[in-house]
């Protein structure tokens, strides 16, 4: 694989997390994350959206006409959305029913539609679906992150295997009932872009303006 | 002698200029078209799967309601010591129009011949089937163990279906769930959380006036007909404590409960 690819596909890992530093995809984020198996299978059909939208808009990209470019791409990647929800629903029922509308709203996610507008459009269809891949990859190690702490403390298991028996099923770990409650994941993915901020000063954003200190005056 | 000038329609559309009208009526067209078949094709192929799922799904959670659910259970052998019966609402007497094997109540609620308009209507449902299938758990001499009810009402964002199983007495629950919902994920979703659903057990719908006091409601206090409402969603319990009210109550099956209760169905 060339370099370029290969960089299409890790950098939206850390270096450039459509959700630590681009901050998009909040919502669903904060959603479906209460347990990992469910954010696994957000994050795979995120994945497949945006790949599959991605290549499919670069494809097309020479032939959109300025006027009605975002409609076409609302309709390619609202077409994919609803055959991934369909497949859900007849291979995968039980999870379709726990993510309920937030299959429906990745067509809202600002990563889908921020990838196709930024990249493909200006990218061949495969470096677009590389960069595509990539920034699915990206949302899901967020997402994956943030379910590992909400499962972990919020319910004491992973994957549904529990490691933390609870009190209430006999054993002494008493679940953080916040942790399955939506704001733990903006506190997660607070402290997750602090972290990595810190640990990647580039990624830190300058100032907008700065208070003028008295000797400056 | 104009034979060469002649180009293919797809090849004289495709040089088009790019923002010329033609152009982008055409790419609007083709590109609806080719994904409404693309969509359609996939919804039409799987929809047997997806129905199968349904049934597959609804039966077990009448298993679950029951409380005759465990992991890796064969859920249609299991199934067959329910006896599904038509009610008819109204009359609250069993009902033999109709084969209970493929009686579907939702869909007889949008048929004018077997349903009514609700002027009183807490459960924001519109129309209210006038028969509905109930499944009878039989104990291994036939008599019925436990009654299961098929409820449904709006909540905040979406219709929930679901069941209720009585015991035999037709007033104490034994259990209630929903196998349909869309309501928000972590908050009214919560509504199938074992240990919510665990409060339902051994409450009482009516008190012995025959008045219905079962409720859902954040108050202080253990009573036998009181349900905790689930914690940062209020409209879905709000909306649970309607639906069960009205489909255990005047308008719903609790002429079939005093009948079943007096034998006289």
């Amino acid at each position: 694989m060339s370099q370029t690819r290969k960089k299409l596909l890790v950098d939206p890992l850390v270096d450039n997390n459509p959700i630590a530093l681009q901050v998009l995809g909040i919502c669903s984020a904060l959603a479906v994350t209460s347990s990992l198996k469910v954010s696994l299978v957000m994050a795979l059909a995120v994945i497949a959206v945006t790949a599959f939208s991605s290549l499919f808009i670069s494809i097309l990209r020479n032939h959109i006409p300025n006027s009605i470019r975002i409609i076409v791409q609302m309709t390619i990647i609202a077409s994919l959305v609803i055959v991934v929800d369909q497949i859900l629903k007849a291979y995968a029922y039980e999870i379709s029913k726990t993510l309920s509308v937030f299959v429906g709203l990745i067509i809202t996610n600002c990563i889908v539609m921020g990838r196709a507008e930024a990249f493909a459009m200006n990218n061949s269809p495969v470096d677009s679906f590389f960069d595509g891949v990539g920034n699915g990859l990206g949302y899901g190690l967020l997402l994956m992150c943030v379910g590992f702490f909400r499962e972990l403390f919020g319910a004491g298991s992973l994957f549904g295997v529990v490691i933390l028996q609870p009190l209430s099923e006999g054993g002494w770990y008493i679940p953080n009932g916040l942790l399955l409650l939506p704001p733990s994941a903006f506190f997660i993915i607070g402290f997750l872009i602090w972290g990595l901020r810190s640990w990647k000063k580039s990624q830190v954003e300058s100032p907008e303006y700065k208070i003028q200190t008295v000797e400056d005056h | 002698m104009s034979e060469p000038k002649k180009e293919g329609i797809f090849k004289s559309f495709k040089n088009l200029p790019i923002d010329s009208i033609p152009k982008t009526v055409l790419v609007a067209v083709v590109l609806c078209l080719f994904c409404s078949m693309v969509v359609s094709f996939a919804a039409v192929n799987l929809k047997s799967f997806q129905l199968a799922n349904k049934v597959r799904d609804k039966q077990k959670n009448i298993l679950q309601v029951a409380g005759l659910y465990y992991e890796g259970i064969n859920v249609e052998q299991s199934f067959a010591s329910f006896e599904p019966m038509v009610v008819d609402i109204n009359e609250g007497l069993y009902s033999d129009k109709f084969n209970p094997q493929d009686f579907d109540d939702l869909s007889a609620a949008n048929d004018p011949m077997l349903s009514e308009a609700l002027i009183d209507d807490p459960a924001s449902i519109g129309r209210r089937t006038n028969y509905a299938t109930v499944y009878l758990l039989k104990n291994k001499d036939e008599s019925v163990d436990k009654i299961i009810l098929p409820i449904h009402g709006y909540g905040l964002w979406s219709t929930l279906y679901g069941f209720v199983a009585l015991e035999e007495d037709g007033n104490e629950i034994y259990g209630l769930q929903f196998y349909q919902h869309a309501e928000t994920p972590g908050l009214g979703g919560e509504v199938d959380n074992p240990k919510w659903r665990a409060q339902w057990a051994g409450k009482k719908v009516n008190n012995q006036d025959g008045e219905i006091m079962i409720q859902v409601a954040k108050i202080p206090g253990v009573s036998e007909h009181h349900i905790d409402a689930l914690a940062g969603a209020t409209l879905t319990s709000n909306g649970v404590h309607n639906l069960v009210r009205f489909w255990l109550g005047e308008s719903g099956f609790n002429k079939f409960l005093v009948n079943f209760k007096n034998g006289t169905t």
